[in-house]
């Protein structure tokens, strides 16, 4: 198929790609790995990397298992990136696409509803919203979705914009079909390339958020993620350097692989790029 | 006639001998333009004419040399005053390029730069090429654009170029073509985009400067009116060859070659009509006062600019009849097309649709009655959704009717026989067709509901002429199969009156003259329909009469 030969020519993409298979299959593979939960003192405390063998990644101040830190956070990491994506899309592409096809007062409804989103910065709204809602999975994942999805509403509102004055949705309208059903058929298709490059992008910012949240010790109680061990880290900086420098790159190298898939993506789905690289 | 001893006596302005540009691999045919020879002299003008893709555009834009990149010539030449152009390098083909040969091109608001004024910009000409002073180049801009026969060149040379006119604008790309009293001038199919009186005029001011200056011009067109107008000889392309070359009167009058016989056979022109029953048909649409009115701008402080597109617009329609809308842009002519279909709302006026009136009705009340009010689109590339397969498109209509999907579908194959598509096309996708091959699959779409009415706005203007042709025929031929009302919404007169019964020309918003094609063409009455008419490209030349 042509869009998987346009995108196999990304090599960047490629390796975004290896990348993120390779967290995911640690991810579902983590209890394998490490049977024993990551929050269970397993050895000595601040052990280096490579010091035990048992412990490649070394161990914190309670002498919990980096490596089994890692593995298990991956899966908090990947769950809310993705499920927190799923419900933004959902929200922003019903919003700005009411918005967009009906245009007039209902447009200008909906954006100034954006807008009042939009003006709050997004990490202080997050913080708020979990904070008010005891910190647990559920309540980050919805937290994040509430703040990443007034891009997309602006994004699809400016396709359905552009779109609904085309011919072929003139002749829909002529033809009798009504409004939800020429949104749904005619225009949403042609807006989805867009819409699947925004949202992969939108998972490794949500990562990010997750990771800050977990940070300022908003993080969900029963579940390790990344932006914890870093936090818990933060006290040892000059003593243990592992215990903060393993989670970053894991963040690094997982927001990286997940940028670089959108970029392919955009190249491979955007018509106007194609070629751009000979 | 062209043969080496005969033209060693004098060296013509441009000769391109056997030119040839390969194109890439894997397109449709191995040369954008074959082995191409022809001459122009000093004080004649060349019409290239051609079909899109024949590559008439391609040979002008070798000859500037602003050919993309990808593409080289392979072979021959292109002798400037004997000088090879393909030959030169580039800081002496920059020399010749604005002093000695200058370009028109066919869109002048993206050959203008939007954000500088019109005047710095025909100085800039002179600048670049180190020509006079800051002050000498001042006057002679003011000189040049009253010389293209602007108004008020004084003020004028301080607007943008979104404060002009189409025709203003192309004025002002001749007049910096004129710039540095170039020798030679290449107009690339300079007055498609303008309208038919602007048309003319530039066509007119193109004629009078090449007298004045003894230039030669090459112009490139697809419009065989346009070259019976103003041509002194004639090269005709086909997919990138040469068919025939020779004298304008030789080549309009009597064409030799197979091609040139069909194009000129295909060009839209004014028919004697048989009486036909027309007129007797049952009454199916009578609008009474329409009118229709744009606000745009305006806020809290400010005044809204109005625009009235429609203003008390009145005229029947009766079943089995063609109705022409002609107009030029900006009459209101496709603003009325959409008020029909109830596409845009209406600010006043009755449109009775077999004797109910339907500007009252909701858009949920209108939905059942849309299936007898079908349209037919002007751009045969966006008015098909490309996402979705020939049959999805065509069955659409129907089955938002309640018509079961199976019929539907046997419908639609039933269809494409109909407007002469293989049904193999059923679960192909638009992209895969021809520009008129979609336009038959709009007409497909807009009869897939057995409507009364067919609305076609401007539906073949996109199209070539042998194209636009088959599509009228088609329209036409389906007509008398299906008794059907037509409301042929044109800018082209030479069109409407070939398949129109009554016309009714539209100007500023407003039906100036309604009457059979004969009265409007032979009795104008109104003073701006004398005017189009005078300004139709090729008036005085027969095209039936040539291939007769």
């Amino acid at each position: 198929m042509t869009f998987l030969r346009r995108f196999a020519h990304n090599y960047g993409a490629l390796v975004g790609l290896a990348i993120l298979l390779v967290v995911v299959a640690v991810a579902i593979l983590a209890p394998v790995f490490f049977p024993s939960s990551p929050w269970e003192s397993a050895g000595v405390p601040l052990l280096g990397p490579l010091e035990d063998p048992q412990f490649p990644l070394g161990t914190d101040m309670l002498g919990r298992d980096i490596a089994a830190g890692l593995a298990y956070g991956a899966r908090v990491s990947l769950l809310i990136g993705v499920v927190s994506t799923a419900v933004a899309v959902v929200i922003g592409v019903s919003i700005g696409a009411l918005a967009g096809f009906h245009g007039g007062r209902i447009d200008d409804l909906l954006m100034r509803f954006t807008e009042f989103f939009q003006t709050i910065p997004a990490l202080a709204m997050a913080i708020v919203l979990v904070a008010i809602f005891n910190p647990s999975i559920v309540s980050i994942t919805l937290a994040i979705a509430v703040v990443s999805w007034p891009p997309v509403a602006r994004l699809v509102r400016g396709e359905f914009l552009s779109l609904r004055s085309r011919e072929f949705v003139q002749a829909a309208i002529v033809v009798g079909q009504t409004g939800p059903r020429i949104m749904l058929t005619q225009i949403l298709p042609n807006a989805v390339s867009p819409i699947i490059v925004t949202a992969s992008l939108m998972v490794a910012t949500a990562i990010l958020t997750e990771s800050s949240l977990s940070f300022l010790g908003l993080g969900d109680r029963n579940m390790m993620s990344w932006g914890f061990m870093i936090g818990a880290a933060r006290t040892m900086l000059r003593e243990a350097w592992w215990m903060s420098v393993f989670p970053g790159v894991a963040i690094l190298l997982t927001v990286l692989a997940i940028n670089l898939i959108g970029e392919g993506l955009n190249d491979a789905l955007n018509p106007h790029l194609r070629g751009r690289r000979g | 006639m062209q043969t080496a001893s005969a033209k060693a006596h004098h060296v013509p302005l441009l000769a391109v001998e056997g030119l040839s540009i390969p194109l890439p691999a894997g397109l449709d045919r191995r040369f954008a333009v074959e082995n191409l020879s022809c001459t122009l002299d000093a004080g004649e003008i060349l019409c290239v004419v051609g079909e899109s893709g024949s590559g008439k555009s391609m040979t002008a834009n070798a000859i500037m040399g602003l050919l993309p990149g990808y593409l080289k010539p392979s072979a021959g030449r292109i002798l400037f005053r004997g000088r090879d152009l393909l030959a030169m390098g580039e800081a002496e083909l920059q020399r010749e390029r604005g002093r000695s040969i200058a370009m028109v091109f066919q869109e002048p608001l993206s050959a203008l730069n939007p954000l500088m004024k019109v005047g710095d910009q025909i100085a800039e000409v002179m600048e670049v090429h180190g020509e006079g002073n800051a002050a000498e180049r001042e006057r002679r801009v003011l000189a040049l654009l009253d010389y293209v026969g602007l108004p008020d060149p004084a003020s004028l040379r301080h607007a943008y170029p979104f404060r002009l006119s189409g025709g203003q604008r192309q004025r002002v790309m001749i007049a910096m073509a004129l710039a540095l009293e170039p020798a030679m001038l290449i107009a690339d199919e300079p007055t498609t985009a303008l309208d038919v009186t602007t048309q003319a005029q530039i066509l007119d001011l193109i004629r009078r400067i090449q007298r004045a200056k003894g230039m030669g011009v090459m112009f490139v067109t697809h419009d065989f009116g346009v070259v019976a107008d103003i041509a002194d000889r004639v090269v005709v392309m086909e997919r990138g060859l040469v068919v025939e070359q020779g004298g304008a009167d030789d080549v309009l009058n009597r064409p030799q070659h197979a091609y040139t016989r069909r194009l000129i056979a295909a060009v839209p022109h004014r028919e004697t009509h048989e009486a036909r029953p027309g007129s007797e048909g049952e009454l199916l649409l009578d609008v009474r006062g329409l009118r229709k009115t744009y606000r745009s701008g305006g806020g809290l402080f400010s005044k809204p600019r109005v625009v009235d597109a429609v203003k008390d617009v009145s005229f029947t329609v009766r079943r089995g009849e063609t109705l022409g809308i002609v107009g030029e842009s900006g009459s209101g002519k496709s603003t009325l097309g959409r008020c029909l279909l109830k596409l845009t709302d209406v600010d006043g006026g009755e449109v009775r649709f077999r004797g109910q009136d339907v500007v009252p009705l909701s858009a949920g009340a209108f939905r059942p009655m849309r299936r007898h009010m079908q349209m037919v689109f002007q751009d045969p590339f966006a008015s098909l959704n490309p996402r979705q397969t020939i049959g999805r498109i065509l069955t659409a209509g129907p089955v938002a009717n309640g018509i079961p999907r199976a019929a539907a579908e046997a419908k639609a194959r039933e269809l494409l026989a109909l407007v002469g598509l293989d049904v193999s096309a059923f679960d192909r996708y638009p992209h895969e067709f021809s520009g008129g091959q979609r336009q038959r699959v709009g007409i497909a779409r807009a009869l897939a509901l057995e409507p009364e009415l067919l609305i076609a706005d401007e539906s073949v203007s996109a199209l070539d002429v042998s194209v636009q042709a088959q599509v009228l025929e088609l329209l036409q031929e389906l007509q008398r199969r299906l008794d059907l009302a037509i409301i042929f919404i044109t800018h082209d007169l030479r069109v409407a009156a070939q398949i129109c019964d009554r016309i009714a020309v539209m100007y500023r918003g407003e039906i100036v003259e309604l009457g059979p094609p004969e009265q409007v063409f032979d009795a104008p009455r109104h003073a701006y329909t004398q005017r189009l008419i005078a300004a139709i490209p090729g008036l005085h030349w027969d095209p039936r009469a040539a291939v007769a």
